[in-house]
């Protein structure tokens, strides 16, 4: 378990990410080429069905096949909204309304983001802590690490509604319960990897320390913390995507903040699926670049520890 | 008042004492240690309930607010009936989409095997798509394949998709230059030389996606049932409970999923410990 959370985060995700490699820029822009047109053809042939009927409906019997295939890719709500449509929605709701206004992208994917990044910072922080005491304390590691571990097999975001009414009955409301959700999952992956991480410098390197005779916060502060950050960064990079995915699920069960979440429900209350869409995309483009942002934190890590990258990234 | 307090700290030093005496007279080896090893984690477990039990029941804590877990318990036995049919419905969704998803990722890795064109294009997307709260197409997918379990199938089937991409992709290049040498020098042909050296040697990458995916596939099915199911589903169960203030109820659905979650993993595991018996991580044990 501990190494299925690591393992795929290792080299990949961040080129992926951050797509400094040449060698991936055409392959990857194929692929995303292939899959708007992919897009098209399904955006047609979903709502080939209900332009048939608007038409039947409007008396509109001499329509041509060009009529019909422009007609399924403009329609209200569509089944598959056409890619130009979502971006069109993109464009309206980010840039056209004011970003203090409900019907903004804007606005609640700030409220979504100030849920994440403050359950993001409680969990990380709460993570990091945990990850101290158990490589210090044997008794923890052996009783507490096995049930954290277990935690992962459980399907915690089913505990979000939950958490919700809990913290109501607290008359604790607002960010909070959206935060609380949020730091649960990303407490997780940091506590793994900072107890690993801890816990990789091999035993030469603490010997050392003990010749020495380098006390116990020496040896964390000048030899286990600094080999620890590479894992750190890799699980804060895995815990604010969680923390994201808690945030709006957590938005699902209270929607009456709004936010991303609560964009989403009641796009799939209206059938509004343009919106939804373009909701989904926000959410999208926010994870990503909360996890870019933490890449750029990590390099600028790694150069003031006095890293050289420029070799690894040619 | 103060009779709480003390019983509950009493149940916390007991506990606590437990587990530093076990640890003290666990050696390190042999068959007492796994035993050892299993009980300190147990005896844990069981204190952490009886704190539960012993503030909830002491300090008269509102049930509404966290009810007991001997509470939790009856409620689970005597609503058994409602909890299985939530528990066939919700497993119906995620059994499908989970064979569908890591099935079609694994076979998309054996077709993109021979293209590194492709290889490149996709992998960084598939990296990039598992950050993403892909649990968000939940409401298309009502949309589209309505309020049964096939719209929470196609949900899991999103989710497990890419993670068994990535890794099966991660594994077929596990196998070394010497090895492949090898099969060349045999006059192996490329098909001999997957099912024989590069599947077997990919496995544990391969197991390794699938128990990530059980995890995942399971959350895919609760959330997507947030967004609409038939009056049956173990996420349908618990976003009605929580609006009737119900929370025993939805505490045991807790119990269910978790008990899933966990037993679905641990097949997992056992099969990978059967088939991969040869890995280096399980010969190191004995």
């Amino acid at each position: 378990m501990l190494q299925s959370l690591l393992l795929p985060l290792g080299e990949g995700r961040d080129g992926g990410l951050i797509m400094t490699r040449k060698s991936q820029f055409l392959p990857v822009l194929t692929v995303l080429g292939t899959l708007v047109v992919v897009w098209y053809f399904g955006a047609v042939w979903m709502n080939l069905d209900l332009q048939r009927n608007l038409f039947a409906n409007a008396d509109n019997t001499t329509y041509s096949t060009r009529d019909l295939i422009s007609g399924t890719l403009n329609q209200d709500r569509p089944r598959l909204p056409a890619p130009h449509q979502i971006v069109e929605e993109l464009n309206h709701s980010v840039l056209e309304v004011a970003p203090d206004s409900r019907r903004s992208l804007v606005y609640h994917a700030t409220i979504t983001v100030e849920a994440t990044l403050l359950g993001f910072a409680i969990g990380s922080g709460l993570g990091i802590f945990l990850a101290i005491l158990i490589v210090h304390l044997r008794s923890l590691d052996k009783s507490l690490m096995p049930w954290i571990v277990a935690s992962q097999t459980v399907p915690i975001i089913a505990l979000a509604p939950m958490i919700v009414v809990i913290l109501n009955q607290f008359d604790i409301t607002g960010i909070v319960p959206k935060a609380v959700i949020a730091a649960y999952l990303s407490f997780f992956p940091v506590t793994v990897g900072m107890v690993k991480g801890l816990r990789s410098p091999d035993p030469l390197q603490m010997d050392l320390m003990r010749t020495y005779s380098a006390s116990k916060l020496q040896t964390f502060f000048k030899l286990r913390l600094p080999a620890s950050v590479p894992f750190l960064f890799t699980s804060l990079k895995i815990a604010v995507a969680a923390a994201l995915v808690g945030a709006v699920v957590a938005e699902i069960t209270k929607s009456e903040d709004g936010g991303l979440g609560a964009r989403l429900l009641a796009g799939s209350y209206y059938g509004q699926t343009i919106q939804i869409w373009a909701a989904l995309l926000t959410a999208a483009s926010v994870a990503a670049l909360l996890v870019v942002l933490i890449g750029v934190f990590e390099r600028l890590t790694a150069v003031k520890m006095g890293a050289k990258i420029t070799g690894a990234r040619p | 008042m103060s009779g709480a307090l003390f019983f509950t700290l009493a149940i916390w030093a007991v506990g606590w004492a437990a587990v530093i005496l076990v640890m003290r007279v666990t050696p390190s080896r042999g068959t007492v240690a796994i035993l050892g090893n299993l009980a300190v984690p147990i005896i844990f477990g069981a204190t952490l309930l009886g704190l539960w039990e012993s503030i909830v029941i002491g300090f008269h804590v509102p049930p509404i607010i966290l009810p007991a877990p001997s509470h939790i318990a009856a409620k689970l036995v005597t609503s058994l009936p409602t909890l299985g049919a939530d528990f066939v419905q919700t497993m119906k969704g995620l059994l499908a989409g989970y064979v569908i998803g890591c099935g079609s990722g694994f076979l998309v890795a054996l077709l993109i095997d021979r293209s590194p064109f492709l290889q490149r294009g996709l992998l960084p997307l598939g990296n990039f798509v598992s950050a993403l709260p892909i649990v968000g197409v939940a409401p298309i997918m009502v949309m589209w394949f309505g309020f049964d379990w096939q719209s929470k199938a196609a949900v899991v089937v999103i989710m497990t998709f890419f993670p068994m991409l990535v890794n099966t992709n991660a594994g077929l290049a596990a196998s070394g230059h010497m090895e492949r040498d090898l099969m060349k020098t045999y006059g192996a042909s490329e098909g001999q030389t997957l099912t024989k050296l590069r599947l077997p040697a990919a496995l544990p990458f391969i197991f390794n996606g699938l128990k990530i995916n059980a995890t995942l596939a399971l959350i895919g099915a609760i959330v997507a049932e947030f967004f609409g199911t038939p009056i049956v589903g173990m996420g349908f169960r618990i976003n009605t409970e929580v609006g009737r203030m119900n929370i025993e109820m939805v505490w045991a659905t807790i119990v269910v999923a978790a008990l899933t979650g966990s037993v679905f993993y641990g097949i997992i595991a056992l099969v990978e410990r059967r088939v991969t018996f040869w890995h280096a991580s399980y010969r190191q044990r004995k």
